[in-house]
């Protein structure tokens, strides 16, 4: 049996209050979690010790979690109770998840994204729920005058064997709010889980069923007004004038102005992406009437020249050049091939790379590419405001509400404790909602008009905003000794603006299981702005790599599970350099689990198959793919999954994930792409921008997981990255030909 | 402006709006039915899709002047208490991710199967395939029309 401590150099993680009309209030910290194995680790961050959460117990019984984290359909409304009631023993359907309202001085690190919800909840949750528990039982103990060791529970219910006495936890609770909270904690045995690891239905499932107002563009205000933005056409240019006489006197119209998101020589942060400064806002009754008033206005928008932005990010203050022009992908293209010629700025090297690939019996290179992709979340960006003299009020989707905050705050010259932000269900987010420039603006528009205002971005103003998946380029080398052993690898990435190796990515596998090893990476400004998109670089890099060594096996003449698996075995016994990032016998896990359940070896007719793997986000990921071709195109019969993110919560909505991301893998590794002519997006909407339809996804799709005790980790984004690989090397065994550059299908609806 | 009298989930409803309103946007902004979606406006994703007559259509093309007194259901209005054949197969099936896609996906799947009640993998794809998941809940939507026919 494990134990916790709840305290740490006097300071405890955990804080209980009675409830004003009974019951108890347990307040932790959800990063608790990030507590160091032992006592002589470093001082711990102070960020720790805050209460960021709630746990609250009611005289009827029902527990409720509040939740700093967002759900944009990653589920963790579900697990997150699931982890509390296993720890509380309670019956699960007891414990409801609210979604807390924002709020700096209660909850810190609001946040959701690189799959860290569960990861960095997971301590502090279950902490929480044996803390309450533990309590519950003290006070039983002290109203039933018995020794402590003697009070069980089940399913909510205290017992005292001895004397027969039971007692909900509702009847408990205001006499366990006056409890000291104990130093020290037992949590269950992995083995005795009887919550964790069995599937329950999502708690919205009805509401979202029955079309409930859920979600930010649902949100709804007496008085409120409906707001859109015109923004320029293209990357590279601003505004110049705005003529609005028709729009001004078209019905429903309350006012048309220009506004500007962040005020000049604003310090931005690294979330506060400023596409375009300045946009002309559109303000009236409903949203038809601004949709064609919008259309009535006559702009014109002029180049604009390079300038310069001071942007404080994680490295410290930068100053960012915005370099002019209007920007064609094919200008990018060759813009990239031209980089890639020139030598990289080094990130890691390890023995001599240059003297092996000179003695090699065979030497493969081969250059990968992938475009700009827009996120497109089914939600277009919109939120609600209401700015008055002495507060603000905003409601709608976004993933990093900590940031823009702060943003808001300065733009409106308005103090933190008089701004409060209201988290709503989030149609999608895939790291596009971490840039939340539109609440700012529906802030500014709200300020100006002196109302309640909801705006609205229609698909078009979405999908041509900027904040994409930057546009990549990785340029690899193999070199195979006379009995096909890899002795040397290269690899030399970079991209539009920023190189896919960044962040440790260099570090990845096959980085120390080759003696002589080079990675470099480089990178080419650009006015087309980008985001975080599911997984980010790594959504690249991922399936580049393994599409490469995919090769690199054909050429050794060996099968390509077992040659990957026989590079993790030396990393694992030998392993080259330092700081590998990534642990080769679960790598190897994943690689070996998803061979047994495909039935990897086991050739049927027609059917092509494709494997890769990848570690990103703390998990690891492979997968097969089993490919036909069905009236000259490629369909995936089956893909098959296996995952290694420890402990699986909730492994029904865990498959869910992994389904969708492999689904999302595939629509983008044969159709996504976003191109430019001329600086404008040349794909504004479903009708030309390709999405993954129900008829090109895979016909069944199974997932697998690693079956261990180790504290769970992200399910969010890893198994999305290998996915590319896996499509690109399936494709392969059909055609003969490699794909090397994406979107694999694009256009072309027949393959040879 | 115009008067409108409109028959939706079996009550009649006026609304005073401009006749080239898409049916969406007066469901959304004048009834406060906000089951169906916004999500391209161009008829490309089925995220607005409601039942007119009990067949499919994209309500985001829809102007109000051509929908007369022609009966209108929306998601609110499939069934009292959310348990539709299509929603309870939905439910079992725990499809949702995100949930945006999944009232207009469900609205098309029930007059779908109204129209075929035993399709075969094909039908479903074409029948469903104007309606994206950005999420990617393709392989339980399919395996929910199934139960949901089957049953
Ligand atoms: S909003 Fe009507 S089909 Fe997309
Ligand atoms: S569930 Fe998110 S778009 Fe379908």
């Amino acid at each position: 049996m494990a134990i916790v401590k709840t305290t740490y150099n006097r300071r405890s993680f955990l804080k209980t209050t009675a409830l004003a009309g009974g019951g108890m209030m347990l307040g932790f910290s959800w990063l608790a979690g990030c507590q160091p194995a032992s006592e002589e680790a470093l001082e711990m961050p102070k960020e720790w010790f805050e209460i960021n959460s709630f746990l609250k117990i009611g005289e009827n019984g029902v527990v409720t979690i509040l939740s700093p984290n967002p759900e944009f359909g990653q589920n963790v409304k579900t697990a997150m109770p699931m982890i509390v009631a296993e720890e509380l023993d309670v019956d699960w359907k007891q414990v409801i998840v609210e979604q807390a309202p924002f709020n700096t001085d209660l909850y810190t690190r609001q946040f959701t994204g690189g799959s860290q919800g569960i990861r960095q909840g997971w301590q502090g949750l279950r902490m929480a729920g044996a803390t309450a528990r533990q309590l519950l039982r003290e006070a039983a103990a002290q109203a039933w005058q018995a020794p402590v060791e003697e009070i069980t529970t089940e399913a909510g219910v205290l017992y005292h064997k001895n004397s027969g006495k039971s007692a909900g936890y509702g009847e408990m609770a205001s006499a366990a709010a006056g409890l000291p909270v104990p130093e020290e904690v037992q949590l269950k045995d992995v083995k005795d889980f009887r919550i964790i690891g069995q599937s329950r239905k999502n708690v919205d499932g009805l509401k979202i069923v029955t079309g409930q107002p859920l979600f930010g563009v649902d949100y709804r205000r007496d008085g409120m007004l409906i707001a859109m933005i015109s923004h320029p056409p293209a990357f590279g240019m601003k505004l110049k004038s705005v003529d609005d006489s028709a729009a001004r006197n078209m019905p429903g119209i309350k006012d048309i102005f220009t506004i500007k998101t962040y005020e000049e020589e604003y310090e931005r942060n690294a979330f506060d992406t400023n596409t375009f400064p300045e946009l002309v806002a559109i303000v009236g009754n409903t949203t038809w009437e601004v949709m064609n008033a919008k259309k009535a206005l006559r702009i014109e928008w002029e180049p604009f020249s390079d300038y310069t932005e001071t942007v404080n990010s994680w490295g410290g203050k930068q100053s960012v050049r915005i370099p002019a022009g209007l920007e064609n992908t094919s200008g990018h293209i060759a813009k990239m091939a031209e980089m890639a010629a020139k030598p990289g700025n080094v990130l890691r090297k390890d023995g001599d790379p240059e003297a092996a690939f000179k003695n090699a019996a065979k030497v493969i290179e081969r250059t990968y590419t992938a475009p700009f992709l827009a996120h497109n979340c089914m939600e277009p960006m919109n939120f609600f405001a209401h700015v008055t003299a002495d507060k603000a009020e905003l409601a709608g989707p976004l993933q990093a509400p900590e940031f823009i905050e702060q943003t808001l705050s300065a733009r409106l010259g308005m103090p933190l404790e008089k701004i409060d932000i209201h988290m709503t269900r989030m149609g999608g987010g895939f790291g596009r909602r971490a840039y939340s420039h539109h609440m700012v603006e529906a802030a500014v528009i709200s300020q100006k008009v002196n109302a309640p205002v909801k705006l609205l971005y229609t698909r078009e103003d979405d999908m041509t905003f900027g904040i994409y998946r930057p546009a990549y380029h990785a340029t690899y080398r193999a070199a195979l000794d006379a009995d096909n052993n890899l002795i040397a690898y290269q690899v030399k990435a970079g991209g539009i603006p920023e190189s896919p190796l960044g962040r440790g990515a260099a570090n990845r596998f096959p980085a120390g299981a080759v003696d002589n090893y080079l990675a470099e990476e480089w990178a080419i400004a650009s006015n087309i702005t980008i985001g975080a998109f599911r997984a980010p670089r790594s959504n690249f890099i991922g399936g580049a790599e393994q599409s490469f060594l995919d090769e690199v096996a054909e050429a050794a003449g060996k099968d390509p599970i077992e040659f990957r698996l026989d590079l993790l075995k030396r990393a694992q016994n030998n392993p080259v350099g330092e700081n590998n990032d990534y642990d080769p016998a679960r790598y190897a896990g994943v690689l070996e689990l998803a061979r047994e359940k495909s039935g990897w070896g086991q050739e049927q007719p027609n059917i092509h198959r494709g494997v890769a793997a990848y570690f990103c986000h703390n998990s690891y990921v492979a997968h097969v793919l089993d490919l036909t071709i069905e009236k000259g195109k490629p369909r995936i019969e089956r893909a098959c999954c296996a995952i290694d993110c420890g402990i699986v919560i909730n492994p029904d909505a865990a498959a869910n994930m992994a389904e969708g991301a492999i689904v999302d893998g595939i629509g983008n590794a044969f159709f996504g792409a976003m191109t430019f002519k001329e600086g404008v997006p040349e794909k504004n909407n479903f009708n030309n921008y390709r999405m993954i339809r129900i008829g090109e996804a895979p016909k069944a799709i199974d997932v697998h997981f690693v079956q261990n005790d180790i504290d769970p980790t992200g399910m969010g984004e890893p198994p999305f990255p290998p996915i590319f690989g896996a499509v690109a090397n399936a494709l392969y065994k059909v055609t003969g030909r490699r794909s090397y550059d994406q979107p694999f299908l694009g256009d072309k609806q027949v393959l040879g | 402006m115009a008067n409108f009298t409109l028959s939706i989930n079996g009550k009649k409803q006026q609304v005073d709006v401009d006749p080239s309103t898409p049916l969406l946007w007066v469901l959304r902004d004048h009834l406060n039915l906000v089951g169906a979606k916004y999500g391209c406006g161009v008829a490309q994703c089925g995220s607005c899709t409601v039942h007119l007559e009990g067949v499919a259509v994209r309500s985001c093309m829809l102007p109000i002047s051509v929908v007369g007194n022609q009966s209108i259901t929306t998601i609110e209005g499939l069934s009292e208490k959310g348990d539709h054949p299509v929603q309870k197969a939905w439910l079992e099936h725990d499809v949702a991710q995100c949930g945006y896609c999944q009232t207009g996906q469900i609205m098309n799947a029930a007059a779908f199967l109204k129209a075929n009640p035993n399709p075969s993998d094909e039908e479903i794809e074409a029948a469903m395939s104007g309606n994206i998941c950005r999420c990617g809940t393709y392989v339980r939507i399919k395996a929910v029309i199934k139960t949901a026919a089957a049953g």
